[in-house]
């Protein structure tokens, strides 16, 4: 079978159970509200342009993270790739701080910089950065030597070779390192505009959360959960599998 | 002499730091547009020796001279062929024959250099293709396009069939030796085969291993074409086999000691 076909009907059959459930009063609706008055507070959310002002607000802090957080993380990663010095002593505080979830940082950036945007970026910022570096890292690293050998040989030494052989041939690694920045900049973003200030989806979520409109709390999710699934099944793993199979990496 | 390789040495440390001899006393002269095939069993130093005339490793000690100047760096004068075509994977056909010949002309004059090296190895229909796409037979004979697009005095090759398969090397062996005659580059030529050698040079140099050593150098005498003498063939191959098996039962022999020892 057709495996689109199989997730209709699964999901179909979770929505008709999640209907049956409401309907008969299986639950509270303040556990789970049914899946009208879900649809019934996005459409409510989209019509007072709420979730529009939410999305287009978690977007603008997004791109400036993210943003900041690839750039960061390329420069860093092609510091440790190419510095042994560097690798051997900032390399561990980068390794240390990648294992940190980055929304441990908030209540630090809040006395930094505010109860405000900068403080949610920088958390955003620092969500993406350390996976990048790893990457770009190993990505520079593995470079294969036959390359730089046959790049040597047409004359193509310094940073042309960085250029013109270094660079392209780690592409594949900026494409994954930025995949996995993305996944971790926009968990960090939701959890530190749950935390702190609005507008954006985050805030929206706790918002609807204190004042019991379950409908909206389980509307924001869905919203967050799609973009995440497009985001990343429908742009980052299609970019990647077309660089592997180009690069000839893919198994 | 247009190649002149002097007392060249070269000594790796191993793992216990002790200094290995990976190549000893080398001493070999070639003239311009000679075709000339090294061949040795694996571990005589004979890709390390191409690589030391490529400018990519260093010697321990002696030098090599190619017309008149001392190499101490890759140079665009010798172009390499590897076993494996390290060609780039994000660039397609043209582009990576195109790869030496940016920043030297003007991107037209390179086109039109590129596009006729690529017809001379008879991939003028693969411009835009990837190296993905391609067979290793063709992925090779762009290498070989690339090598040639730079337009070198040597065309240096690392056992460059060694990976394919028997009538996708012959058919190669047929295109190198087409090449070979309209450009008149000189070629040293690295391979364990004892038959591709034959086939293919002026002069064959054998070498001896731990260290490597050159045991003799051959000159080919056979006509060209050369698969119309068959006999004279086999008769030399026989004759080199003799000087090659004392060598191949010492690193069969040596290989076989290890195994026992760990």
């Amino acid at each position: 079978m057709n495996p689109h076909i199989k997730r209709i009907i699964f999901f179909a059959a979770i929505i008709a159970f999640w209907y049956t459930g409401s309907k008969l009063e299986w639950w509270m609706p303040i556990i789970l509200p049914s899946p009208e008055k879900v649809l019934e507070a996005l459409i409510t959310g989209f019509e007072d342009k709420t979730l529009i002002y939410d999305l287009i607000a978690s977007f603008k802090r997004l791109a400036i993270g993210l943003g900041l957080s690839l750039v960061i993380g390329t420069g860093l990663g092609v510091l440790l790739a190419k510095s042994k010095t560097a690798d051997e002593t900032l390399g561990t505080v980068v390794l240390a701080f990648q294992s940190v979830p980055s929304i441990v940082w908030l209540p630090l950036a809040i006395m930094w910089f505010g109860m405000n945007e900068k403080a949610v970026i920088f958390v955003v910022v620092l969500g993406g950065t350390f996976v990048m570096t790893l990457n770009i890292r190993v990505g520079i690293k593995n470079v294969s030597p036959l390359f730089i050998k046959a790049a040597k040989t047409m004359g193509v030494t310094g940073w042309n070779l960085y250029k013109r052989v270094i660079f392209p041939a780690a592409i594949p690694y900026v494409v994954t390192g930025s995949r996995l920045a993305w996944a971790f900049a926009w968990r960090a973003l939701m959890a530190g505009e749950l935390l702190s200030t609005g507008p954006g989806l985050g805030y929206t979520l706790r918002y609807a959360s204190d004042f019991g409109n379950m409908g909206l709390v389980i509307g924001v999710m869905i919203i967050i959960g799609v973009i995440g699934t497009i985001v990343d099944q429908l742009i980052f793993q299609r970019i990647e599998k077309s660089v592997l199979n180009r690069w000839g990496l893919d198994s | 002499m247009f190649i002149e390789i002097s007392n060249v040495h070269k000594q790796y440390g191993d793992k216990n730091n002790h200094q290995v001899d990976i190549l000893k006393d080398i001493n070999l002269g070639v003239n311009k547009g000679e075709f000339v095939s090294i061949l040795g069993p694996s571990g005589c130093g004979k890709s390390t020796l191409l690589s030391i005339v490529a400018g990519l490793t260093p010697a321990s000690s002696g030098e090599i001279i190619v017309s008149g100047k001392k190499i101490d760096k890759p140079g665009k004068d010798r172009g390499m062929v590897f076993q494996q075509a390290a060609l780039f994977p994000w660039l397609n056909v043209l582009e990576n024959v195109l790869f030496p010949l940016k920043q030297e002309m003007p991107k037209k004059q390179a086109e039109a250099e590129a596009k006729k090296q690529l017809q001379k190895v008879q991939l003028s229909k693969y411009l835009s293709h990837y190296p993905h796409e391609l067979s290793g037979g063709m992925q090779q004979r762009v290498a070989i396009a690339r090598a040639l697009a730079m337009n070198p005095e040597i065309l240096l090759m690392d056992e460059p069939f060694g990976a394919l398969d028997e009538q996708t090397r012959s058919r190669l062996h047929e295109q190198l030796e087409t090449i070979w005659a309209e450009t008149q580059k000189t070629i040293l030529f690295v391979t364990h085969s004892i038959s591709e050698s034959i086939k293919l040079s002026d002069r064959i140099i054998v070498m001896g291993t731990k260290p490597g050593v050159i045991l003799k150098d051959i000159k080919v005498e056979i006509p060209r074409p050369r698969h119309e003498h068959k006999k004279e063939m086999v008769e030399l191959e026989e004759y080199i086999m003799s000087y090659l098996k004392k060598e191949i039962d010492k690193v069969i022999r040596e290989e076989l000691a290890d195994e026992s020892t760990h």
